[in-house]
């Protein structure tokens, strides 16, 4: 049980550093994804560790709102990448003048 | 036992994912990550998991994440150039002591008893799963199909680009090519197609003029910059190897030429 959660940990601590070191946009992303993917293998082994399948219902929850997570910000990096040429998250930084 | 086979690998395939140049590569290695984590869902009795996970994440995320790649260049890589100075190597420190932390916590933490999922699959995992999903959560189940209409609206809306010129039609196409062809000369027709010998129809290969000059513009522009156009006279040269392969009595020894004939009769008659 507990070789579960701290995988889940581990994961979801490269998952936030990739976060913030990576520039390209579509690899921030990937990583937004393995600390969801991180968090869903916890609820999982929650799930068996108290018996009930609530924690699977969780996982199943996030899957969804991921997918619908990664349809939007596909699109809306494209929609940058079309303006401005670039994938690059530093580009990005009109709103800061 | 699938556990310890599986967690080196996933924690190898996501520390890949931070030092990789490609993009595509990252894609590749989440994929493992994923797929793994799928396996490891199914040691954990969540069979219909395990199924949502390939299907969901390794087949549908992943792919999309690769179309978009492939839309918006394969080449797109990190710019090494840092905006906050010593960014880099603070979220690294942070991320360190953040990631010993929660383990640490963790492992201080005694879990007790694995109760385990047989009494609450009893019925098989997927029906148990539905039995809860439309009884207790069906409030966000329903909330879920709000959410995926919205997201598939918003990703047309992204999408969608608006048409600034009238589209091109073939009649104005074919005028458009004519006064190129009045006004600068430009040839109304289609390209000529690359040459085509006896040994070589490949696109890279230019065809020949009337006065023995490759037409450069019967390859495509990109060959040419790549610099990876064969000229049709170099090909001549290999006329020698081609005759020798096929066995041609003008370039071969007179004496195997004359043993090697009846021999081939002989196996043939068998």
């Amino acid at each position: 049980m507990t070789e579960y959660v701290v995988l889940s940990a581990i994961l979801f601590t490269i998952g936030c550093v990739g976060v913030l070191t990576r520039r390209n946009a579509l690899v921030v992303f990937m990583c937004v994804e393995l600390m969801l993917n991180a968090c869903n293998l916890a609820f999982v082994a929650f799930a068996r560790q108290h018996g009930n399948l609530d924690g699977q219902i969780a996982a199943f929850f996030v899957m969804v709102v991921a997918a619908a997570e990664v349809v939007i910000g596909l699109a809306i990096i494209m929609t940058i990448f079309r303006t401005r040429r670039s994938a690059s998250v530093d580009d990005a930084s009109l709103l800061k003048y | 036992m699938t556990f310890w086979i599986l967690a080196p690998i996933m924690v190898a395939a996501a520390l890949g994912i931070l030092f990789v140049r490609k993009a595509v590569h990252a894609a590749l290695l989440l994929a493992v990550v994923m797929i793994s984590i799928a396996f490891l869902y199914a040691v954990m009795d969540a069979p219909f998991l395990f199924a949502v996970q390939i299907i969901v994440y390794t087949g549908a995320i992943l792919m999309l994440f690769l179309f978009v790649m492939m839309l918006i260049g394969v080449d797109a890589s990190d710019s090494k150039v840092e905006t906050i100075r010593g960014q880099r190597v603070m979220a690294t420190v942070v991320g360190l002591v953040f990631g010993l932390v929660l383990v640490l916590g963790i492992s201080q933490v005694t879990f007790g008893t694995v109760v385990g999922l047989d009494e609450a699959n009893t019925g098989g995992n997927v029906p148990a799963i539905a039995n809860i999903l439309f009884s207790k959560y069906v409030f966000a189940f329903e909330a879920t199909s709000a959410l995926l209409i919205t997201a598939v609206l918003g990703a047309m809306v992204l999408a969608h680009r608006e048409r600034l010129t009238p589209k091109a039609t073939q009649a104005s196409l074919a005028a458009q090519r004519l006064r190129d062809y009045a006004e600068h000369g430009k040839h109304p027709g289609p390209l000529p197609s690359p040459g085509v010998y006896a040994r070589h129809n490949a696109v890279d290969t230019p065809a020949l003029l009337p006065d023995g000059t490759a037409a450069e513009s019967s390859v495509s522009r990109v060959l040419a910059a790549r610099g990876t156009v064969r000229s049709a006279p170099a090909l001549a040269d290999d006329i020698v190897d081609v005759r020798r392969q096929i066995g041609d009595p003008s370039t071969m020894p007179e004496t195997s030429g004359k043993s090697g004939a009846p021999a081939n009769t002989e196996e043939d008659e068998k």
